[in-house]
């Protein structure tokens, strides 16, 4: 099984390090393997090591320690050039002083294809991204969303089968990103090329991928697919970073296998289902998404744990009501709740139970 | 105010015309504006442009002759210089009132120099009869013809009369055509003798060495200026001061280090001869020459030409060249089709700096130059400080300059000047 994975992997990391001064590790034994046609997006914060490892994949960073493979073959000592990765850098890097047509055809020109083919390939890329009556423009000369289907169009053009994206949509608009992030996965599918997409963008990360890792500290935190990694994050960092999260701090009273009763700091008890511990006694960290607390007491479970919560704010948001409460200790807790007809509208002051099915609720490192 | 055109005109609240309210709003701004300018517009209208328009007036003005001797001037024109006869005896008369006037009151003197710029010994024929003819009577002492030729016989020669009806004109284009190694007769424009053709060959030496200069520098600047937009801070900041260091020394103590280094007993052939790649008696002779202007130069003028480069170069993103590798280009291709071209501003803009500044250096050519590297400014420098010809000196600056413009335009055509970058 393993080997098999192995061998289908198109791209792989094989315990690869990076480190710029000598003393620090940016990128810190990372494992990683990406099979053919997938979307795979590296999330993280800023410096979390997700650009490195992409500039690494693409020649323009040595690992310090470890193979990269793509297709079977370690690429590090392979210079960029011959690689035949397509790129789309963050502010596109549509060379200025060309056309559009130049732009496309600069990729092909150096692989010395003959001037028919290279104007057919042209057409046909700019026909993809719907850009084809803008072959004599200079970049300058477009909007930010042509010029990213241009720089599409460009990493795309030499057929390449590995495609890598370095936040190609933080430059644009909320509106045109969205409709940007559809097209690029629609392409992506279309096309069956595998793509390593980089963000700090946790929604679009969601939307596009098949997969995401999610990067922290130059390590992968947790690599799965998006409902997973909202669904079931394997720590606290993911269960922070992708979503809204509440937390509440305690320390673990009983353990079976699939229920933990957690003694919060500030005396209550509840129960969650048990992800990142292991023994009595140990301090957790529990997280729960705003969306699972529940109001209603009869939708509870019989014998759940519920707590008394105080209402701080509410705030009213069209579709849905935002309620701030205070809970165990906690007054940044959230509970996000649907605008349908019976739904109850709490007021500042009032005093509420809330609870949740312990398999919403996730006990985690502390 | 009353409105013919109500619907056309917009107006501001209190009814009166936006557009008059408008300038009337923006008034105070410009005169603010000129008030804290107007100290340096001054300054530039009185020490820069009026100085220029004075020298360059120099160039065409010949008033001296006019001025002082006005009467010959008028009479002379009636006399057909190229008869070959001399003028008849009028015009002695009005020469001889001239010269009796110009010597009293001393003014003679200038024009004889100026009219012995054109032909020697002019100088002393008017000197000589100046003294002769402060004691004439202009009522009785007639005929004055022979009177002259008595005094000199270089009155009785046709040539010196052609100078002065040819000298006579309030402005002339005599300075120019010296300027160019040609020169003015009674028959009209002439080359002067094969001799005194010194300033085309100058004109020329100029251009061809101040060409050679600018690619120098460029070819030594590029790494340099790519250096400091490509290393880390810290790094470029050491090599910027290194760049810069120039800039703090003194112009004539870096100049006359190249003499030490450059002489047949200098550094530079000392190494040669010790490490035997030049015999003790055969040593180089890269001083007082062209070598050496171009040396010096080359190395006086590198930081205007690194800095329009880097700051230009600052600008290109390392994304480009990134980019292009990502693409398939080798690093040779990616800098010349990508790199570089975006680098062609700030080689236009130190090009047309250092070009500019070579056209009319001075002192280093000066020190270093001997006879062989000398430049045109050394030539202007001579004429105004030691010939005392101001108006060829106007003439050769005058040129100058305008072949600067011309050079300047026909960049603009062909690049176009909105692409030069100093900056930004």
């Amino acid at each position: 099984m393993a080997k098999d994975s192995q061998a289908e992997a198109f791209v792989r990391f094989n315990r690869v390090q990076k480190s710029y001064d000598g003393e620090t590790l940016v990128v810190k034994d990372l494992n990683l393997e990406i099979p053919k046609g997938e979307f795979l997006t590296m999330l993280g914060p800023s410096g979390s090591g997700k650009t490195t490892c992409l500039m690494m994949l693409a020649g323009f960073e040595t690992a310090t320690h470890g193979d990269i493979m793509l297709n079977g073959v370690s690429i590090n000592n392979i210079p960029p050039h011959k690689r035949g990765i397509g790129m789309v850098f963050q502010n596109y890097a549509l060379f200025p002083h060309m056309t559009v047509a130049e732009n496309l055809s600069f990729p092909l020109e150096v692989r010395k294809l003959e001037k028919s083919v290279r104007e057919e390939k042209v057409a046909r890329a700019l026909d993809m991204v719907e850009m084809g009556g803008f072959k004599g423009r200079r970049p300058a000369q477009l909007s930010g969303g042509q010029q990213q289907r241009i720089a599409l169009a460009r990493a795309l053009v030499f057929e390449p089968e590995l495609v890598l994206m370095d936040e190609p949509l933080g430059a644009l608009d909320k509106q045109l990103r969205e409709k940007m992030q559809f097209e690029i996965t629609a392409l992506a599918h279309r096309l069956g090329i595998t793509v390593v997409y980089v963000t700090h963008d946790q929604t679009e990360a969601l939307t596009m991928s098949d997969r995401v890792a999610v990067f922290n500290d130059g390590r992968i935190q947790q690599l799965a697919t998006p409902d997973q990694l909202y669904e079931e994050p394997e720590n606290s960092f993911v269960a922070q970073f992708i979503g809204e999260n509440n937390t509440l701090n305690g320390v673990v009273k009983e353990l079976k296998s699939d229920i933990a009763t957690v003694k919060l700091d500030s005396g209550d008890i509840i129960d969650c289902k048990p992800v990142n511990v292991s023994e009595v006694g140990e301090r957790t960290q529990v997280s729960i998404r705003p969306e699972r607390v529940e109001l209603n007491k009869s939708k509870l479970p019989k014998k759940a744990h519920t707590l008394t919560a105080e209402v701080l704010e509410f705030i009213y948001m069209g579709d849905t009501f935002r309620t701030r409460l205070k809970v165990a200790g906690n007054e940044d807790f959230i509970v996000k709740t649907r605008n349908s007809s019976n739904q109850v509208r709490l007021k500042p002051g009032e005093k509420v139970e809330i609870g949740w099915s312990p398999e919403c609720c996730r006990a985690l490192d502390a | 105010m009353v409105n013919s055109s109500p619907n056309s005109t917009l107006l501001s609240a209190d009814g009166t015309p936006l557009k008059k309210s408008l300038s009337r709003s923006l008034r105070q701004q410009k005169i603010r504006a000129l008030l804290l300018i107007s100290p340096l517009l001054i300054f530039i209208l009185v020490a820069f442009i009026m100085p220029i328009v004075s020298m360059l007036s120099r160039s065409v003005e010949n008033d001296l002759v006019s001025q002082t001797l006005p009467a010959t001037v008028s009479a002379i024109q009636s006399w057909d210089a190229l008869s070959g006869e001399l003028p008849d005896e009028l015009v002695y008369k009005a020469f001889a009132q001239d010269i009796q006037n110009a010597a009293k009151v001393k003014v003679h003197t200038k024009v004889a120099l100026r009219l012995n710029y054109e032909k020697s010994g002019i100088a002393s024929l008017f000197k000589k009869t100046a003294r002769k003819a402060k004691k004439w009577d202009m009522e009785t002492d007639g005929p004055f013809k022979e009177k002259l030729i008595k005094v000199h016989k270089g009155w009785g020669e046709v040539e010196v009369w052609q100078i002065i009806k040819t000298h006579s004109p309030r402005y002339t284009s005599g300075y120019f055509l010296n300027a160019i190694d040609m020169r003015k007769t009674a028959e009209g424009a002439d080359f002067q003798p094969e001799d005194k053709t010194i300033l085309i060959k100058l004109f020329q030496r100029t251009l061809v060495m101040s060409l050679i200069i600018t690619f120098s520098c460029i070819l030594l600047g590029y790494p340099v200026a790519w250096l400091l937009a490509n290393l880390p801070m810290r790094q470029a900041n050491l090599l910027m001061i290194l760049v810069l260091l120039p800039f703090w020394t003194s112009l004539l103590v870096r100049t006359s280090a190249w003499k030490v280094m450059l002489q047949q007993q200098g550094v530079i052939n000392d190494i040669l001869v010790q490490l035997s790649l030049v015999s003790d008696d055969a040593r180089l002779i890269m001083i007082n020459n062209e070598i050496g202007t171009i040396v010096a130069m080359t190395h006086i003028l590198l930081p205007f030409m690194i800095l329009p480069m880097y700051s230009v170069m600052q600008t290109i993103p390392p994304s480009y060249l990134r980019a292009a590798k990502s693409l398939g280009a080798t690093n040779w291709t990616a800098f010349w089709r990508v790199y570089f071209p975006q680098s062609i501003p700030g080689i236009g803009a130190g090009s047309i700096l250092v070009f500019i500044l070579a056209i009319g250096y001075y002192i280093t050519p000066e020190i270093v130059g001997g006879t062989k590297g000398v430049f045109i400014s050394n030539r202007i420098a001579y004429h105004i400080l030691k010939s005392l010809n101001w108006g060829l000196a106007a003439a050769l600056g005058t040129i100058l300059l305008v072949a600067v413009l011309i050079l300047y335009w026909t960049y603009d055509k062909i690049v176009g000047i909105d692409n030069v970058k100093l900056g930004g």
